[in-house]
This record gives C-alpha cells, sequence and structure tokens, in this order.
C-alpha cells in the first residue's frame, strides 16, 4: 500500500524517496556487496553496449507500439469512411460496436462544467476506467494518443539538435502538470466550460484525423517546435492534465514494469530513453528498496526500458489477484 | 560578461527552473482562456444540430467527438475549428451550405450524441427548435416580385443534398439533380420538412378515412407536426413567405432559396435561448 501512496506522490510531482543504507533489506545490502565481483559479466555488458550503439537495430516494443496507435486512431477514420460503425465519434468519446467509450479527462470536464451527467456518459467513463485500469492507466498516452507519437518523433529530432548545441533542453517543476490539472478542474467548475478541450492536442490531433485538418493544428505545432528547440517532452511531462487522469488509474493497476535489482548492473540505459524518468529512480545504485520493484504510476509502459536495458532487469508483468492483494 | 559570473549555484537554477515553471503553467492557461474571447464576445452565431441545448449549457455538456457527424445522412453538421474558441470541435449547421432536412427520420444526432449536449427528450423534427427562419430581404423574393423558377435552385455545382420522397424515399440526391419548373417561386414552402410532413400525414388520414382514429391512435405525440411552419401569404396583392409557429429552423427553405443571397435566413438567437433545445 505505502508503493502506492509513494507512486502517486511522485505522480504527482513529488521526488522519490531515498532510503538510507541501514533501512535496506538485509539481502539487498548483501547483493550489492557481491555484484560487481563478476568483473567478466560487466566487461561482456558494456561491450554489448558498445555494439549496439554502433549498428541501432529498431526498439521491438516501440515498432509494436507505433502499429497499435496507428492502428486505434486509423480504425477512427477507416470506421467513418466505409460507414461501418465499428468505432463511431473521437478519442473524447466514441462507440466501439455501439457500445459507449468516453475519455476520462474530457469527461471529468464536462461533468464539472455541464454540472449534469447522462447515463450513457456513465456507461462510457466506467468502461474506459475499468480498461484503462486493466491495461496499466497512462498506457493510455505511450499506445493511443497521437500527440505522443508525434512528438515522440519530434523528440528523435530534438535530441539531435541538442548533440549538435542547437537545441536546450530546459527542466520543469514537474508539479506544474499538478497544478495546470487543478487548474482545469476548477476552471470547469467556475466558468461552466470545458475550457481544456480548447487547447487538448490530443482531441484537436483526433478530431483532425477523421474530420480533417483545421487552424487548430497550428497549436500543436507551436507545443511541438517548443519540445523540439526547448524542453524535452515538454507536454507530456509536465502539463497534460490527461497523463495525470490516466497517471491515477494505473496507480493501482495489474499492469507494470517490473524491476529486478539482481539483474540490473546500473548501466542507465533505461533512464536515457524514459519519457518520466523519475519512475526510474529505483534503478539507481542503491535506491531499490527491495529485490524486486513494480514501477510507478506515471510510467506509460511504452517499454522502451524493457527494450534499452542490456541485462534483462525490466520486464513486462501482469500481476494476478494473488499479488493485487 | 565573465564566464564564471553565468555559471549559476544550485540554488540559482532551482529558483529559476520554478519561475519557468510557473510561467508554463500561467501561460498554458492563459492560452486556453483565450478559447473564451470568441464565445463571450459572440463572435459567431452558430446554428446548433436538432436538440442542442441553450448555446452555454451546449458548450458545456458537448465532449467535441463528432457522432453526430458520423450519423448524419446529408453531412449537415460540421465541427467548429479552433477560430470558435472554446467552441472548437462542436457541431454546428451552415444551413445555406447543407441544411438538415431530416432525411433520417428518428433524429440520428439526437440518438448518437453521448452526453445529452443534443436533448434525448424529442424524437420527432416538430419538437426540434434550432432557431427560426427570417425574411431577411422580401423585395428580392421571386414570389413576392411575381415570377417563377426553372431550373437548378442553386445552380449545377451545388453540392448539397435533400430526401426527395416522390424520387427515393430513403436516399437523399443532390438538389442540383432536382430541376424545378414553376410558374410562381414556392420552395421555401415547397422543401420545408414540417410543410411535407403534414401534407404526408394529411394525405395519409385522406387514403384511408375509416381507419383514421386507428391510425391516429398508432401515431406518436408530434409525429404529425401540429402546427404549420411557412406559407405564402397574399400581403398587398404580393405573394409573401411568412414564417409561422410551427418553424423548427431546421435551414432547408435557406438552402434552397435560389436568389443570391437568400431572402430567408436562419436565426439561432432567440429560440434556444428560451428553450432547453426543444419546443415546450
Amino acid at each position: 500500500m505505502s508503493g502506492v501512496v509513494e507512486s502517486l506522490r511522485v505522480l504527482l510531482g513529488g521526488t522519490p524517496k531515498r532510503v538510507s543504507k541501514k533501512e535496506l533489506p538485509e539481502e539487498v545490502r548483501e547483493l550489492h556487496k557481491h555484484k560487481f565481483a563478476d568483473k567478466e559479466r560487466i566487461e561482456a555488458i558494456h561491450i554489448e553496449l558498445r555494439e549496439k550503439a554502433a549498428n541501432k537495430q529498431p526498439e521491438k516494443w516501440r515498432r509494436k507500439r507505433w502499429a497499435v496507435l496507428a492502428a486505434v486512431n486509423l480504425l477512427f477514420l477507416v470506421s467513418y469512411y466505409l460507414d461501418i460503425q465499428l468505432l463511431e465519434g473521437a478519442l473524447t468519446a466514441s462507440r466501439f460496436a455501439g457500445f459507449h467509450m468516453a475519455d476520462l479527462n474530457s469527461a471529468l470536464q464536462v461533468m464539472l462544467a455541464f454540472k449534469h451527467v447522462v447515463i450513457n456518459l456513465v456507461i462510457g467513463t466506467v468502461t474506459i476506467f475499468i480498461l484503462w485500469w486493466l491495461l496499466g492507466g497512462r498506457t493510455f498516452c505511450s499506445w493511443v494518443c497521437p500527440y505522443h507519437l508525434v512528438a515522440e518523433w519530434a523528440e528523435m529530432l530534438h535530441l539531435k539538435l541538442v548533440k549538435k548545441g542547437w537545441a536546450k533542453d530546459y527542466h520543469f517543476d514537474r508539479r506544474s502538470r499538478t497544478w495546470l490539472w487543478l487548474v482545469f478542474v476548477i476552471l470547469a467548475v467556475v466558468t461552466g466550460y470545458t475550457i481544456y478541450e480548447t487547447i487538448s492536442p490530443t482531441g484537436i490531433l483526433s478530431r483532425a484525423l477523421i474530420y480533417g485538418p483545421g487552424v487548430a493544428l497550428i497549436w500543436v505545432a507551436l507545443l511541438l517546435l517548443f519540445e523540439i528547440f526547448f524542453s524535452r517532452r515538454a507536454w507530456c511531462r509536465y502539463a497534460c492534465p490527461i497523463g495525470l487522469t490516466y497517471g491515477f488509474v494505473g496507480a493501482t493497476s495489474p499492469f507494470t514494469v517490473h524491476y529486478e535489482l539482481p539483474n540490473c548492473f546500473h548501466e542507465g540505459e533505461c533512464r536515457k530513453v524514459c519519457l518520466v524518468p523519475h519512475v526510474l529512480d529505483t534503478v539507481l545504485k542503491g535506491r531499490a528498496r527491495e529485490m524486486e520493484v513494480d514501477i510507478g504510476a506515471d510510467c506509460t509502459r511504452c517499454l522502451r526500458c524493457v527494450d534499452a536495458c542490456p541485462t534483462g532487469a525490466l520486464t513486462i508483468k501482469y500481476k494476478g489477484l494473488g499479488d493485487l492483494l | 560578461m565573465s564566464k564564471s559570473s553565468k555559471r549559476l549555484t544550485p540554488k540559482q537554477k532551482e529558483r529559476r527552473k520554478f519561475m519557468r515553471s510557473i510561467a508554463l503553467a500561467v501561460g498554458v492557461t492563459g492560452i486556453s482562456l483565450l478559447g473564451m474571447v470568441p464565445v463571450v464576445g459572440k463572435w459567431v452565431e452558430r446554428l446548433r444540430p436538432p436538440g442542442a441545448l441553450r448555446e452555454k449549457e451546449f458548450l458545456a455538456a458537448c465532449i467535441k467527438c463528432g457522432q453526430c457527424v458520423q450519423v448524419c445522412p446529408v453531412e449537415a453538421i460540421k465541427l467548429a475549428d479552433l477560430t470558435d474558441g472554446l467552441g472548437i470541435g462542436v457541431p454546428y449547421i451552415d444551413s445555406r451550405a447543407q441544411a438538415c432536412d431530416f432525411s433520417c427520420d428518428g433524429l440520428q444526432c439526437v440518438l448518437a450524441c453521448p452526453t445529452g449536449a443534443l436533448i434525448h427528450e424529442i424524437s420527432f423534427p416538430s419538437q426540434v427548435d434550432m432557431g427560426i427562419a427570417k425574411v431577411v430581404q422580401p423585395a428580392q423574393c421571386l414570389a413576392v416580385l411575381g415570377q417563377g423558377f426553372k431550373g437548378q435552385a442553386r445552380g449545377a455545382d451545388f453540392q448539397g443534398k435533400l430526401r426527395y420522397a416522390d424520387i427515393d424515399r430513403w436516399n437523399p440526391i443532390k438538389v442540383a439533380d432536382h430541376p424545378y419548373d414553376l410558374e410562381l417561386c414556392d420552395l421555401c414552402v415547397r422543401q420545408c420538412p414540417i410543410e411535407i410532413s403534414i401534407a404526408e400525414c394529411a394525405a395519409e388520414d385522406q387514403r384511408e378515412p375509416k381507419g383514421k382514429v386507428a391510425r391516429v391512435a398508432q401515431r406518436q405525440e408530434n409525429e404529425c407536426p401540429p402546427k404549420h411552419a411557412i406559407e405564402l401569404r397574399n400581403i398587398d396583392g404580393a405573394m409573401t413567405p411568412v414564417i409561422l409557429e410551427g418553424c423548427v429552423g431546421c435551414g432547408v427553405c435557406e438552402m434552397i432559396c435560389p436568389v443570391e443571397p437568400a431572402v430567408i435566413v436562419m436565426d439561432a438567437s432567440d429560440s434556444r435561448a428560451n428553450s432547453r433545445g426543444m419546443r415546450t
């Protein structure tokens, strides 16, 4: 339970807690003592990493994820154009084979602004809540959100430009996302309008894909330019309230990325690729509280770390009922 | 400035990061609030789909998904762009280009709406209250001028569709594919969905006068519009279109009017302001 509280605290912008050496379990301390004794293995890992860097292979999970993301978004489009009514609407609210689904953050905005909830919206919200609880919450971000995909492409460009010194990576306080989430909740109640929907790049991109582009895409382009030149993945990391909403949902999800301390040699490859590296603070030397740790709620389950880890310390885990209790 | 003085202490760095974060949050909030400007300033007045709540409630309740767009058989419904401010993604109808002619019969957009922004209590066109037609330039009206009309109502290139029950009961066709030849132009009255519906009900009653009572009982409330919507009235010797109480603001008269610009236009400002998107 304390794991969930800590995970929520980090999700809201808190800095991951450090544990003093004395507080660590005996087995963890014992492990750290002997971990680097096997010099040959460490050397082998470094050779492997150098080879990997020399000839880059496509990331296995990233390819699958992009395929899923494209498929979900294109299904809206195909369904509309062929008029097969398989997936109607857009990402803000839709019907899959006639069954209601509503994006949790959009539904929240509407409920707070309209102050009246019809049964179809309740059905849609509950359905989506259960679906994303099962699938990991912020999994929505990396596996479905169209902005995430274009932001990933912008990130690739950003990293190249930073290497050349043409772009900067300014960091922001991660609590800004929590403030913005609260601000948009309050604004919806006070103004009676769904203020956040005006600038939601997720909604804008989803509708642009299905119903045709518009001037709203300029806003999305500005966000991407900001990320390319000034701050890596700024919208997803520091601003997007949708991400926080799904983060809450995923805090207790059975689907997590799983960390095994014995297999970790603290190379830091995972943190280099991570959208939310604070969730991986546990992989830093001396930070893991247990031999095995589930990665926290802010994790989008993009699985890039699983691909990046040279020693298989990070794996996918679907917890059974026993694990949850 | 020397290089060393530019180097910041960790404390200064933290402070700068904090200020940056405040700027980010304030900036994003400010930009989102700019969305209020077109709405509060009433930059655009939109004709909303059937069953739309009062404008303020409608903008709040709409989840901006476009399911109403997808079910409309004549593709009358469009989604507004960012130029509508926080009305972005909210459906509207440009009735001059493509009006709602109720060719779906069952108000499909209302059924499709997941949030009740299009009020679920209505089932028939006569219960709709989108707006009201207004005759804005009677002097240009062909009927007032005593003129007939021959040809395609809106020209050969016009893409708008209407359902002509005598040609195809189920599928709307292009207005351009249905030329007219009228001694006196009465297109606005002739194509009014409410008037067509009233005439159909009357014809049905006439065909089987004996069974009338039974059938009327079968008919649901308001399936036959109780009030007329538009008529040509002789005013000082000129046949003038007059909008009546039964007008629901669907916009078909505006779309079909062959005069440029249209003699009749939709006014969405009054009617929805006083009702919850349905007639009371």
